[in-house]
């Protein structure tokens, strides 16, 4: 299963369904079926900058390790 | 209901109709005021609100038991007064960090002595509302008339959006206004709705009743976004390009090193010629001052006393005031999240998170709102660690002791482009931050062993600053300095001004003047305490008058600048010799030295970059962790290491240099 942070920079994924992020996460609006793209990695490799929900915000790999997601064509 | 178009009319023509008072400062003015509370995701656009609805004097308030601030004001329009609160900003109503907990309590009621609010001003930046409308439903769950505004709404059309306000109105079931905070725009006709809160709709609870989690409610915002229009905006080109270098992977760390340095550098190279006017200025008042009073123990007292002490320290103003705009312009344009973001695996290492950066970066200025700012760290352990390596982080009150001694001690010479004084100055900061990773990797991997928790934080879109508000935050900053100056320093310069001058010694005719001064120092009970304290300070390489400063810096750090200036002042009877240069010329009477050498001044240089030395940040430590054991931990090995730290420096540069 494919994860939030094995991607490249540019990737356009979907959050697949029935996964659940947490309270922390889904607070931030990554719930099941929101678009995420993935922005770039910070210069030291991580974190990761997304933009979801028309938001940039930046999260630790090892936090998005859980979340698994769909490629948008 | 009035759209964007015609809040913007109304904004034009109702300028000045009403008008907004700072809040008044006995807090049983505002009892029995309606209470309105601001609630809203952080950067949302909460407090240019609060500040443009209640004027910029607001005041920071305590709830007893629970260590959040939460701010007040006073909104006025006519003869209608409201009580506006500010609650810290949340993405979630049943958050994780004691801030976002504060306001899930409030809107609960739950907090003693503060009433349950009588209607929510709920706030929400128009260029995110398929995120921040997540918030806004929670928020109409709790029923309290409701009011929303959008802020930011020139941004949408900027980046080509529409946005129909009037629907999402009709959806909600709540009056929705948007404005432009900053620019005023909007908030004539959001005046008019404050004077009669009671008259907002309540939302019923109804509609939100049926949202069980998150994937639903934010279901929902999807579906209100498509009711409004909200459609997707274009990608903020500017900023886009902008952070395609500052976070490209080599410029990136290149650029985040380049404003570290410069910032140190600024701090050196400006500040110079207004210090000097300062300097100047304090010298002709207590020349003055002298002229003007009888000569005698009033005259000594307000000369070397009063306008000595306060003096050596009211000079490194010009310094202050560049650090705060150089933090406070970074902070407005929002390279602050950027520079957390870039420097975020580094605090991994140190079992710290990305969230941690800001507060310890708010330390350069004070560890106490640096500790305050711990606040949105969610993990306790990594809340607990940030607050306690606070202190380490070199804060504006070290400031003053940092520039005497370098520019005493240093020379002013050039490496390659950059200045050393700067350089070395730079190294003091590196230091402290080295020393507080160093102490939280310590931390983390004993004490407060434990699972990281989540590290999000949002990168909001470069913005030009503000220059009102920044040169408001600069005064408040500045004006905070000079308070302690006219308070602390004041208070703790008469304290030692009678220490330094009682017992005096015996008039001996064959002494000159000077002599006779320094004679009466040594005498002195200042001069007793110093003498009683030195074999401890000695393998440090300082004597009897530093060991005064220290003891008396412990009250805050900046004192023992006011010290060495008060104990030069006393024993120099023509007074006009700048501390500086006073430091540089004193000679020890018994071994016919130099008392400062560069070695003692690298020893106490290392000294302040260790030592706890801060009543306040004591207090607030024990405050934001709930008792005396952190904080006593915390001075101990922060005392214990500043001896070490001091007497290995002293030790190793007596022999190099």
């Amino acid at each position: 299963m494919l994860s939030l942070a094995d991607l490249e920079p540019g990737s356009v994924v979907k959050i697949a369904t029935g996964v659940e992020t947490g309270r922390r996460l889904s607070s931030l609006g990554l719930v099941a079926g929101t678009e995420v793209r993935v922005v770039r990695r910070a210069p030291m490799g991580d974190p990761l900058e997304l933009e979801v929900r028309g938001c940039r915000i930046c999260l630790r790999a090892e936090q998005l390790r859980q979340v698994s997601v769909e490629r948008v064509s | 209901m009035p759209d964007l178009l015609a809040c913007r009319a109304a904004a034009a023509g109702e300028r000045g109709a009403c008008f907004v008072t700072a809040a008044p400062k006995i807090p049983s003015a505002t009892e029995g005021l309606s209470t309105i509370a601001l609630v809203g995701s952080p950067n949302a656009g909460k407090t240019t609100l609060f500040n443009a609805l209640t004027g910029s004097s607001a005041k920071i308030g305590n709830y007893a038991g629970v260590t959040v601030e939460r701010r007040e004001g006073t909104f006025r329009s006519g003869d209608v007064a409201r009580r506006i609160l500010d609650l810290p900003g949340t993405y979630a109503l049943e958050g994780e960090t004691p801030d976002e907990k504060i306001v899930h309590q409030i809107l609960q009621g739950e907090i003693a002595g503060e009433p349950l609010p009588d209607a929510l001003l709920v706030v929400a930046d128009a260029t995110t509302l398929q995120r921040s409308l997540g918030l806004v439903l929670e928020a109409i769950e709790h029923g309290l008339p409701t009011l929303l505004v959008l802020t930011m709404i020139d941004e949408v059309k900027a980046r080509g959006g529409r946005l129909d306000p009037m629907a999402l109105s009709r959806e909600l079931g709540v009056h929705v206004l948007g404005v432009v905070g900053h620019r005023g725009v909007g908030l004539a006709p959001l005046r008019k709705f404050l004077e009669d809160p009671a008259s907002w709709p309540r939302p019923s609870a109804a509609d939100a009743v049926n949202i069980e989690n998150s994937q639903e409610r934010f279901a929902r915002v999807d579906a209100l976004c498509a009711a409004a229009a909200a459609a997707d905006l274009e990608p903020d080109r500017r900023s886009d390009r902008i952070d395609r270098v500052l976070l490209h992977p080599w410029i990136g760390l290149g650029v985040f090193g380049l404003v570290m340095v410069l910032l140190f550098q600024s701090i050196f190279a400006w500040a110079v010629p207004a210090m000097d006017v300062i300097d100047e200025g304090f010298g002709w008042l207590a020349g003055a001052s002298r002229e003007v009073l009888p000569a005698g123990l009033f005259a000594d007292l307000i000369a070397d006393g009063v306008i000595a002490g306060v003096g050596g320290v009211v000079i490194f103003l010009p310094q202050i005031v560049i650090l705060f705009t150089f933090l406070h312009l970074l902070q407005d344009v929002g390279y602050m999240a950027r520079a957390a973001f870039v420097i975020d695996r580094v605090m991994g290492w140190a079992g710290l998170q990305g969230r941690s950066f800001v507060p310890l970066l708010s330390c350069f200025a004070c560890a106490i709102p640096g500790m305050m700012a711990a606040r949105t760290i969610a993990s306790p352990r990594e809340r607990l660690a940030t607050i306690l390596v606070a202190p380490f982080m070199t804060c504006s009150a070290r400031l003053p002791v940092y520039a005497l001694l370098i520019a005493a001690f240093v020379p002013a010479t050039s490496v390659g482009p950059l200045g050393l004084q700067g350089l070395v100055m730079l190294g003091l900061y590196l230091l402290g931050a080295l020393t507080a990773f160093g102490t939280a990797w310590l931390l983390t991997s004993t004490l407060l062993r434990g699972q990281v928790s989540v590290f999000y934080m949002e990168l909001p879109p470069y913005r030009w600053p503000t220059w009102r508000l920044l040169g408001r935050q600069v005064w408040q900053s500045a004006s905070a300095f000079l308070k302690r100056a006219g308070t602390i320093i004041l208070a703790s310069s008469i304290v030692l001004w009678v220490l330094m001058t009682f017992p005096t010694a015996p008039e001996n005719p064959a002494f000159t003047p000077d002599q006779q001064a320094q004679a009466n120092l040594e005498a002195s009970a200042a001069s007793s305490l110093g003498h009683f304290i030195e074999p401890v300070i000695q393998p440090l390489g300082f004597d009897w008058k530093i060991g005064v400063g220290l003891v008396a810096s412990l009250a805050a750090r900046e004192v023992i600048v006011s010290t060495l200036a008060q104990l030069y002042a006393v024993a120099d009877t023509e007074s006009g010799t700048p501390l500086r240069e006073a430091l540089k010329n004193d000679i020890d009477p018994r071994t016919g030295e130099r008392v400062f050498d560069l070695p003692t001044a690298l020893s106490l240089l290392v000294f302040f970059v260790f030592a706890l030395q801060c009543t306040s940040t004591v207090v607030v430590m024990a405050r934001e962790t709930g008792g005396w054991g952190w904080p006593t931990l915390a001075f101990t090995y922060m005392l214990g290491l500043a001896w070490l730290g001091s007497f290995v420096t002293y030790q190793v540069a007596t022999r190099l240099l």
